[in-house]
C-alpha cells in the first residue's frame, strides 16, 4: 500500500461518494452494474440516463389520462384499447412497454394491479413504482386476499362489486381508470387530473375528494 | 394451438428451470382466454441473452377466484398475462 500517495497516513480505502453506510442490496446493484459494464453489456451513463427519464416521470402524466376519458367517453373508450396510443394522442410518453392498457372502474366492478413475479407496473405514467408495490406482502396477498389488501388501503368495498386483481406477468401495462367522483362535475379537465392519485391508477384507492 | 376470447383453458402444471413468467400459483389451474394481446418475444430466451425469437402469442386469462385461492368469493377474478405454449385447452 505503499506505492501510491495519500495526503495523510492510513492505508484503507475511501467510501465513494454516496456508499457510506449502502445497505447490501444497493452494493450488490452496483457490483452487478459494474460487471455488466467491465463485460460491455451496458455503460454506466446508460444506467444513470435510464435514472433520469424514470425521475422525471411522476403520476401527473397518468392522471391527465385518466381526466381526459373521464369527460370524453369517445377517448376513454380507446385507452381502454390501448393506452399506449391514447397516451400519445395527449402528448404523453408511454414509456418502452409494447402495449398498455387502461382498466376501467365503475360501480360494479374494482379493478388493482400487481406484478406478483417481480414489479412491472407502467412507470411512464405513473413514475417510479412505491415501494409498497414491489414488497413481497403486496405481491402475494394482492392475488390471494385482494379485499384484505384493499380494506388496508383504507377501501371497503361492497360484498356486490366484484373485483378483478391483474397480475400483469409479461410484456403489457395496466393503468386504472378510477370512477370519478360525485360532485366533480363543476371541475374542468386540469382540476380533475389534480385528484388522480397514484394509487388510484393502481386500484388500491379511490380519487382524493379533497380538492 | 391458438385460442380466442372465450375459450377453456388450464395452465400447463410443468416444472420450468430459469426464468419464466408464468406464475407458480396459476399452474394447473383453469381459466378463460380474457383477451388475445398479440405476439410477444419469448421471456425465457430473452432473459438469457437472446433476441426472444420466435414471437408467442399472449392472452389475458381470467380465473375464478375460488379456483385459485379458496379463500376467495366466486365474485372476484384474477387476471394474468400468459404466453401460448403455457396454456392447453379445456373442453
Amino acid at each position: 500500500m505503499s506505492d501510491h500517495h495519500h495526503d495523510h497516513d492510513h492505508d484503507h480505502p475511501h467510501d465513494p461518494v454516496g456508499r457510506a453506510g449502502e445497505p447490501a442490496a444497493a452494493a450488490r446493484v452496483r457490483a452487478l452494474e459494474d460487471l455488466l459494464v467491465e463485460k460491455g453489456v451496458l455503460t454506466h451513463e446508460e444506467v444513470r440516463a435510464r435514472i433520469d427519464w424514470l425521475v422525471s416521470r411522476t403520476p401527473a402524466h397518468g392522471a391527465r389520462l385518466v381526466a381526459r376519458a373521464w369527460i370524453d367517453p369517445a377517448f376513454k373508450e380507446r385507452a381502454l384499447d390501448d393506452a399506449r396510443m391514447a397516451a400519445l394522442e395527449l402528448g404523453l410518453d408511454p414509456g418502452e412497454a409494447p402495449q398498455v392498457i387502461a382498466l376501467e372502474n365503475t360501480p360494479d366492478v374494482h379493478h388493482m394491479v400487481v406484478c406478483t413475479l417481480c414489479s412491472c407496473y407502467p412507470k411512464a405514467l405513473l413514475g417510479p413504482p412505491p415501494d409498497w408495490y414491489k414488497s413481497l406482502p403486496y405481491r402475494s396477498r394482492a392475488v390471494s386476499d385482494p379485499r384484505g389488501v384493499l380494506e388496508e388501503f383504507g377501501l371497503e368495498l361492497d360484498d356486490d362489486v366484484e373485483v378483478r386483481v391483474v397480475d400483469s406477468t409479461a410484456d403489457i401495462r395496466y393503468i386504472v381508470i378510477p370512477e370519478r367522483p360525485a360532485g366533480t362535475d363543476e371541475l374542468d379537465e386540469g382540476e380533475l387530473a389534480a385528484i388522480v392519485t397514484r394509487d388510484s391508477m393502481i386500484g388500491v384507492a379511490q380519487p382524493s375528494t379533497v380538492h | 394451438m391458438t385460442f380466442a376470447a372465450g375459450d377453456g383453458v388450464r395452465v400447463a402444471e410443468r416444472p420450468h428451470t430459469g426464468h419464466h413468467r408464468t406464475p407458480g400459483y396459476l399452474k394447473g389451474k383453469a381459466g378463460r382466454i380474457a383477451r388475445v394481446h398479440g405476439t410477444f418475444t419469448n421471456p425465457e430466451t430473452r432473459a438469457y441473452g437472446e433476441d426472444g425469437n420466435p414471437r408467442l402469442r399472449l392472452y389475458l386469462v381470467e380465473f375464478d377466484g375460488s379456483d385459485v385461492w379458496p379463500a376467495s368469493t366466486r365474485s372476484d377474478h384474477v387476471y394474468a398475462d400468459l404466453f401460448e405454449h403455457w396454456l392447453e385447452p379445456v373442453s
